[in-house]
Order: structure tokens, then sequence, then C-alpha cells
């Protein structure tokens, strides 16, 4: 806290007044930290202290937490994980891409471009609505059974190709409300500069909705580092599939317990730098609302 | 930092409701209010004038709770309300804010607009805070546009809905945060009439304003801020037409040269 300012006016120090104000302002944070740690810790307690003293805990513990067995399956899980990372950043991209572009030309005006504008509203409509897991299997099985290559195409890249089609129909979507809620007049703004509907979309537009729809796409983005999971039902051996083999192998499900950790333990930077960037958005839009 | 004072006319010897003492005002490390020190007395209309980030709003915001203040002191009625024990939302029930932008509920109709406070937070039944809101939009020209929305109302219109929703819970004292300012220059006087009207009913006004003709006809008593001090204050034909300080000729001669005055 500072305790002097230098401004156009000199220098301030508070008054007594206001120090012992703060001082109040202290305690009673600090009361209402302590009293936040303690129940917080009573909780843990209770949780801990409950679940260990049920009936089928010892069976539960040897079956799903069995340190040796962890510790046998981790690097195999781990570098099924790398998999996943590296899926994951593909289709990450793609689906931004893919996602723009079907925003943008949703958003477009005029009947010339209906026929476009049709095309991306059924793709939005289709792929939204089928099941991953559906979808999934279709693309896995039946994209090769059209023999366009002579050669196996890896499960990884058509489950790969199957997330990108569903998250980019919802990601399009979050794209579009963004674009909506840019204001009009920013739009007649950038016209009245001389810019074409391309060039006010592209450098007027489009930064502004990016920067609003943030919080929702890393929300999307948090949902998508478990879901390339998904992409084990093809055989690929990633994270979700090398637990597998460990548990079927050592008749123990501890693997399941690694795997299930290690994708908490991605989620959790995103899931914080969503909270970073939503609060950052939060004090640039409502300067002075601190009530 | 003191005012300049000047010899005070009888309007000042009320009992005071709103008095703000040495308050400080920062945001982040820039200063906006350097000690500033105003008093509302019982049934005054008192004007703050000023040009843009002078800090009168930020005054009205601090006085009424709505920012946290830095230093200084607010008395409401005699009880310090910057104390950090005092619940802030029961000070704030015994205010009345009127905002530049209305700040009216979109999703809720002007009757639901004035009828939230006195039921949500001062416990009045349904049918009491109807026959209410219907007696203050009788008063303020609305009892046709109850069932409207927000959106259907001119700007003029919505700052007396506003105006309405802010004194029907019958606050201690009306802010009133340059209530004209973002309306067309034809709907200025439908609102200003409104608050001279309550006004000469007696309610206790604190308002910042860019309307000196209407800050001479009604204010009581106007302080002028610069740069977050009050730099001179007194009776309205005192400061308006014969200010003695520098500064606050230099502000009126750009008011009468821009054909404001």
């Amino acid at each position: 806290m500072s305790t002097a300012v230098t401004g156009s006016a000199g220098t301030y120090r508070p008054t007594p007044l206001e120090l012992e104000r703060r001082g109040v302002r202290a305690r009673r944070s600090r009361r209402s930290t302590l009293t936040a740690l303690g129940s917080t810790l009573a909780f843990a307690v209770l949780l801990y202290v409950s679940v260990t003293n049920a009936p089928g805990w010892p069976r539960v513990q040897e079956s799903f937490f069995d340190p040796d067995v962890a510790w046998e399956y981790l690097p195999d899980i781990l570098r099924g994980l790398w998999l996943n990372l590296r899926v994951l950043a593909v289709a990450a991209v793609l689906t931004v891409v893919v996602a723009l572009l079907l925003a943008v030309v949703r958003t477009l005006r005029g009947p010339v471009w209906l026929p476009l504008r049709l095309v991306a509203t059924v793709y939005v409509d289709f792929f939204r609505g089928v099941p991953l897991i559906v979808l999934l299997y279709l693309v896995g099985f039946g994209v090769p059974a059209l023999r366009f290559t002579d050669g196996r195409i890896s499960s990884v890249v058509l489950g790969t190709a199957a997330i990108v089609l569903t998250y980019s129909a919802y990601v399009s979507e979050v794209f579009r409300a963004g674009i909506d809620t840019v204001h009009p007049s920013q739009r007649l703004g950038a016209r009245s500069l001389g810019l074409s509907y391309a060039q006010s979309m592209r450098l007027v537009v489009l930064p502004q909705a990016v920067r609003r729809v943030t919080p929702p796409l890393l929300n999307d983005f948090v949902a998508m580092q478990k879901d390339v999971g998904l992409i084990s039902l093809l055989g690929a051996v990633d994270a979700v599939r090398a637990a597998q083999i460990g548990a079927l192998e050592s008749f123990n499900f501890t693997p399941y317990v690694v795997a299930a950790l290690l994708f908490v333990a991605l989620s959790v930077p995103t899931a914080r730098l969503a909270d970073w960037v939503t609060a950052r958005a939060a004090r640039r839009e409502q300067a002075g609302g601190v009530l | 930092m003191s005012a300049l004072s000047l010899p005070q006319g009888p309007t000042r010897d009320r009992d005071v409701v709103l008095d703000v003492r040495g308050l400080v005002k920062h945001y982040d490390d820039t200063p906006v209010l350097h000690g500033v020190d105003v008093t509302v007395g019982e049934h005054e209309v008192v004007a703050l004038i000023g040009s843009s980030g002078s800090g009168k709003s930020t005054l009205l915001r601090c006085a009424a709770l709505l920012e946290p203040i830095t230093d200084g002191q607010v008395l409401l009625d005699g009880q310090d309300i910057s104390d950090p024990t005092v619940d802030a939302d029961t000070v704030r029930s015994r205010f009345g804010v009127v905002f530049q932008g209305f700040n009216l509920f979109p999703h809720m109709t002007v009757r639901q607009n004035i009828t939230l406070a006195p039921r949500v937070v001062h416990g009045a039944s349904v049918a009491e805070a109807d026959a209410r809101a219907e007696e203050l939009l009788t008063r303020v020209g609305l009892l046709d546009k109850a069932d409207a929305y927000p959106d259907r109302l001119s700007g003029g219109q919505q700052q007396r809905a506003a105006i309405a929703r802010a004194i029907a819970v019958e606050p201690r004292v009306l802010l009133l945060d340059e209530v004209t300012s973002a309306l067309d220059p034809e709907l200025v006087g439908e609102v200003l009439a409104l608050v001279r009207e309550l006004a000469q009913d007696g309610l206790t006004i604190l308002m910042a304003t860019h309307e000196m003709g209407f800050a001479r006809r009604v204010a009581d008593h106007v302080c002028f801020l610069d740069q977050g001090r009050v730099c001179e204050e007194g009776p309205p034909e005192q400061v308006l037409a014969d200010p003695v300080v520098p500064r606050t000729q230099q502000f009126l001669r750009r008011i009468i040269d821009a054909g404001r005055l």
C-alpha cells in the first residue's frame, strides 16, 4: 500500500484517522482470511475422515491408489499425454482458423453470399448436433473406408479431424456472438473512413470481438484439452489408452487415476489464465465500478 | 486545504445533513480530490460546478459510498459513514442517486424500476410500492408510461423515471450527477423543471451540473471545484456573478463566451 503519492499537488500523507481505518480493514480482512482457512481445513479433514472410514476404503485404496502401479505406468501414460498435447496444439489452431472463417461467413450480408452462408449454417448445425463420440466413429471408420489413399490413415489424424469438426462448430458460435456485440457504430466509423467491408471486419470489428470472447474461448480450450483423450477410441495410444492398457495388465484402476491427475494438472494453468483474462477484461470494462 | 471562505448568508445556518470533510480520492496513484469540504443543510440545494475532470462526479460517488475514499470523512446526519465498521448498504439506502446516463434497468418496466428498492430494500408490500410508484409517476408526468420499458422512452422521460426511482425511497439527500448532460438540448428543460420542483418541495439536493443558469436559479449554495479542490464557494449570485478568485473568473468568462450563461 502506498503511503505517499506524488501528484500535481505535491505529496499526500494519510491522516491518523485514515491510518486507523486501514488498521480496522486490515484486521477485518485478516479475520475473514482466518475464518476461510479454518472452514476449508475443517471441510478437508471431514472429507478425509469420512472417506477413509468408509467400509470399502481399504479395497478402494488398493485398486485405485496403488503407488507401485502408479509409478510403473507413469512413463507410458506421460508418453501418451505427449501425444495428447501435440494433438491439442494442432486441433486448437485449426479450430480457431475454421471457426473464425465460419463466423465471418455467417455474418456476411447480401444475397450473393447466400450459398456460402447456407453451407456455414448447415455445417454448424450438423457438427454441433452430432455427439463427438459418434462423429469420431463416423470419421475414424468411415473415411478410411472411402479408400482415398492406398495406405492407412493414422487414427491420430482422423481423431484430430473429428475434434476440429465439432469444436470449430462450437467456437464459431462464440466468435459470432463476439462479432454481434461490437456496436454497429464501430462499423459505421470504419466505413466512414473509406475502409471496405472486409477491411473494417479485419481491422476494427474482429480485434474487438476476439478480445471480448477470450474468456469463453479459453473455457472451450479447457474442454478440448480433455476431449482430445477421446481419440483413444480410434486406437491411438494417448494417455487414456495407455492408462487403459496399464489397467488391463495390472488388474488395477490406478493408471486411470494417474491419467486423471495429469489431465487436471494440464487444465489448471489454462483455468487460471482464463480467470486472469476475465478479471482483466472486467477491470477494463467497468472502470470505477467496484461494487 | 481550505477554500476561500466568504461571509455566508443566513441560508447556511441549517441543520447539516451531509458533511464532507477533507475528502481525498486517488485512483491508483492519480489524485482526483485533494481534501474537499462540502456541507449540505436540510432542504438546501448545493450545486457543484467546474470543468470536466475537476472531481465533481467523483465527489458525489464518494459521498454515496459508491467509491472507496482514500482519506477524509463523510458524515450523514452526524454519523461518520466513512467508518469501515458501518454497513455501507444501509448507508446507501439513505441516498438517492441520479446518474448522467440514467442507469435504468432495461429488463424492467418503469414501474418495476421504481418499486424495486422500496420492496426489496425497504420491505414495502407490492401494493404499497405500487401506490407510491403511481404517485411518483404522476408527479414526474409519466403515469402513462408505467408499464413501458426504458428503451421505449425518450432521454428526458428516462431521466425523469430515474429521478422517480431515486426519490421513491425518500432519501435524506438526493445526489444528481450531471443529470442533463446526456440529453438533447430540447429535453433538458423538462428534467430541470422537475428538479426545480423537487427543490421547492424541500428535498435536500447535492448536484453536479454544467447548467450555470439553472444553478443560479435553483441552488442555495454553489461550490466551484478546480483540479480536485473547492476553489470558491458561496451564494450563487456571488460566485456566479461576482467571483473573487481569478480561476473562477476565468472559468465563468469561458462559459459566457461559449454562450452558456
